[in-house]
């Protein structure tokens, strides 16, 4: 954006902004909000839903603030008895076409069209329009298409291709019966989606939704004959006190495991045990491909929307993409051997809950892959922080009220040994150039020795969409790469195809900022949705935070990991750690057009 | 370390040539070749259904694939405009006036004859693949309203009572 300063009025204040500004942006600056639905921060924009309309001295009709510039000079004027009535008409149009269903929806209490409905003063319905009945698509593991509830407000649309180049929903048919769906109106399963769950995200209500497992986690506590455990992702704790509440950046985790324990989970584990098993493998078989030959660069393998977009995208790199199972799979895979063996329990009866900010996740679980031999998923369920915050919420468990808790009865905030112990390196895998540092640091090792080896990498932290960097470690260079969101992804691998540049190692993640972005997370506050980037950088603090203080910050020394190798597993790399840390990918159809 | 071949583009590349016509190929190739080649897609959407009567999805997925535009934009810039269709056409192709002149006189009940007599609606075709039914917006002879056109034949004043003898006396043309 440009230096160059506009001056202009909006209602009664003067204020200076850089050329190019929108209006809804300049009103920011003094301190108005006006009201968007179609806009998003990280979109194109369309000005199709007309909510943000304000007035423009001298120009003779309603403009839209989200997508009009300002200029010199210009008076703005954004509340007027006008103004308020055209934005409530407007919505109210939309309502006329929306299901009334709020009291069992379940965005209810979430829901940015129900929020815009009160805020601008929709207290009575006058018209009763044409409803949609289009039926809802559930065939697909992870992201559930609810097109009755759809405003078209184009959000899900651009998300999917504009961010993530995966171009899979677009809108079909025209008019009243526009439908937004994949191409040939296919199920989500067997088009180019890569289940990342953005559009869900993004959704301003509730026509597209994660697969939900809440009540396959109901049954399972209930059932006396089952061992039933549970694993957090680390963007989790650094999230789920906003479902409370709490403004962002506020990690709760000993709350979390409290309230875990409360749910009644026979055992909490922590994905960070299985984040430093990961570091663990991928730093081997990244220093044997150093050493051998390649084939590099070395794709991350923890994003599970990544691994999808590398299948139907970029099949041809296949073999660059590290065979390690994800973080939460491999906790999975060793809950239902090591730890079953430990305890004496029959793998069959332990059913492993797996706490995710991910979508992509539910998918993962059920790839064949990662069944046992009899064909049963090793991560029995998963589901999203929202859906954790629901069930802590539908069992009566608060936050905040546990502090009132009689301390003889207060459950254990610590996780449980083996598969919770864990390092800072494995923290910090929620955010954007988290794997990356986590890898460094140990390959670093490696390749120094304890002395001179450095801890931090400051350098990929806070990646912003993506960055190309080196890193020099004694006499070797590496060249890596950070991106998040697969449009970044995609960039750095043209440039890598086209020859522009040799990298060793990328970090791909599917949602932008990494996991303290992903479509599993809480709904971001409404005061905070124009501000995403702001959200996430918070959520990533307080990961930094906790690896800051943590003892231990490399994950090859996490004790825990030390024993499982000298216990059950030999070396990394092992024949042993092969069969249950590693996986394969095929390419996949249909192939995608990034 | 020995690297298998993953990538599927060949065999894409062999599905995509089968779906289409060498001529569409060689048209989808030439632009390609300029500037913006996805401002074509409407173009060689028009040559796949001038060669096989509809859009099918393996034609539009193909297109896709070929001119490197994906392939929701394909279908949803098919589904968008009147003029594509999706499903086979008909042998004979029934387009009745719906514009305002035809309304006035009655369109909209030889409309409802056609659909009686042949069961399908607007944008169906019947199950024996003789007959299509389309809406127009106007085919620009209101002199001769309510009008019916059926291939490139016009027929004018249409009453809802010729309907049946009019569709019988197409049945008697023998197929080409």
């Amino acid at each position: 954006m440009s230096t160059e300063l506009v001056r202009l009025k909006i209602d009664e204040h003067h204020v200076q902004v850089p050329v190019g500004t929108t209006i809804v942006r300049a009103a920011e600056r003094v301190g108005i909000r006006v009201p968007t639905l179609c806009y998003h921060p990280y979109l194109s924009l369309p000005g199709a839903c007309r909510v943000c309309i304000v007035d423009v001295k001298d120009i003779g009709h309603h403009m839209a603030a989200c997508s009009s510039e300002v200029w010199e000079g210009m008076e703005v004027v954004t509340n007027t008895p006008v103004l308020r009535q055209a934005r409530r008409d407007i919505l109210e149009l939309i309502l006329d076409n929306h299901p009334r269903d709020c009291q069992t929806c379940e965005r209810d209490g979430h829901c940015e069209l129900q929020n815009l409905a009160y805020s601008l003063g929709v207290r009575e319905r006058l018209f009763e329009g044409e409803r949609k009945d289009i039926p809802r698509d559930d065939r697909s593991r992870a992201v559930i298409r609810e097109p009755n509830k759809c405003i078209l407000c184009g959000r899900c649309v651009r998300i999917c291709s504009e961010v993530q180049h995966v171009h899979n929903l677009s809108q079909h048919g025209r008019g009243f019966k526009t439908i937004v769906t994949p191409a040939h109106g296919a199920a989500m399963d067997d088009s180019v989606c890569i289940q990342c769950g953005q559009c869900i995200a993004v959704c301003p209500t509730a026509s597209l939704l994660e697969r939900n497992h809440t009540e396959d986690v109901w049954q399972a506590l209930a059932d006396p004959e089952l061992h039933v455990v549970v694993q957090t992702a680390p963007a989790v704790r650094a999230a789920i006190s906003e479902g409370f509440g709490s403004p962002p950046g506020r990690a709760t985790t000993g709350r979390m495991v409290a309230a875990l324990r409360m749910l009644s989970f026979d055992a909490v584990f922590d994905t960070i045990f299985g984040a430093d098993l990961t570091i663990v493998e991928e730093a081997h078989e990244f220093l044997q491909r150093l050493a051998g030959g390649g084939p590099l660069p070395m794709l991350t393998s923890c994003s599970p929307g990544w691994i999808n977009y590398l299948e139907k995208f970029y099949p041809q790199l296949i073999p660059n993409a590290s065979t390690c199972r994800s973080p939460m799979t491999m906790t999975s895979v060793l809950s239902k051997t090591y730890y079953a063996e430990q305890r004496g329990l029959d793998p069959a009866k332990v059913y492993m809950v797996a706490i995710m900010p991910c979508v992509a996740k539910k998918y993962e679980a059920r790839r064949p892959e990662h069944c046992d031999a009899s064909g049963r998923p090793y991560t029995d369920a998963v589901l999203t922080v929202r859906e954790l915050l629901w069930m802590l919420k539908a069992s009566g468990i608060d936050f905040w009220t546990l502090e009132n808790v009689d301390v003889s009865i207060y459950p254990s905030e610590e996780f449980d040994a083996p598969l919770g112990i864990t390092t800072g390196a494995g923290t910090i895998f929620g955010a954007t150039g988290g794997v990356m540092e986590a890898t460094l640091r140990t390959a670093a090792v490696k390749l120094l020795g304890d002395d001179s080896a450095p801890l931090e990498f400051r350098e990929v932290r806070r990646v912003p969409g993506l960055r190309e960097l080196d890193v020099q470690l004694g006499d070797r260079t590496l060249h890596v790469g950070v991106a998040n969101g697969m449009g970044n992804a995609a960039e750095l691998l043209d440039r890598a195809a086209r020859g522009e540049r040799e990298f060793h190692i990328l970090e791909m993640m599917a949602c932008p900022g990494g996991c303290v972005g992903g479509a599993g997370q809480p709904y971001p506050p409404s005061a905070m949705r124009e501000h995403l980037d702001y959200l996430l950088q918070l959520r990533a603090q307080a990961l930094y935070k906790i690896d800051g203080g943590t003892a231990l910050r490399r994950s090859h020394e996490n004790p825990a990991i030390q024993q499982l190798y000298r216990d059950y597993l030999g070396e990394p790399g092992s024949p042993r750690a092969h069969e249950l840390l590693h996986t394969r990918y095929v390419a996949k159809m249909p192939r995608g057009i990034p | 370390m020995s690297l298998i071949n993953t990538d599927n583009w060949p065999a894409v590349e062999v599905a995509s040539h089968d779906a289409l016509t060498p001529e569409i190929v060689a048209f989808i190739a030439e632009c390609r070749t300029r500037p913006h080649p996805e401002s074509y897609l409407i173009a060689v959407l028009h040559r796949v259904q001038e060669h096989f009567g509809y859009l099918g999805a393996p034609q539009m997925d193909a297109v896709a694939q070929l001119l490197r535009v994906p392939t929701s934009r394909v279908s949803g810039v098919a589904t968008f405009y009147h003029f594509f269709r999706l499903q086979p056409r008909g042998r004979f192709m029934i387009n009745i006036c719906m514009g305002t002149a035809c309304y006035v006189k009655g369109a909209d009940r030889v409309a409802a004859r056609f659909r009686d007599e042949l069961g399908i609606d607007f944008g169906q075709t019947t199950t024996d693949g003789q007959f299509s039914l389309h809406d127009a917006a106007c085919l620009g002879t209101c002199g001769l309203a309510p009008v019916v056109m059926i291939n490139e034949q016009v027929y004018p004043h249409v009453t809802p009572d010729q309907v049946p003898s009019l569709l019988e006396k197409l049945t008697e043309v023998p197929a080409k």
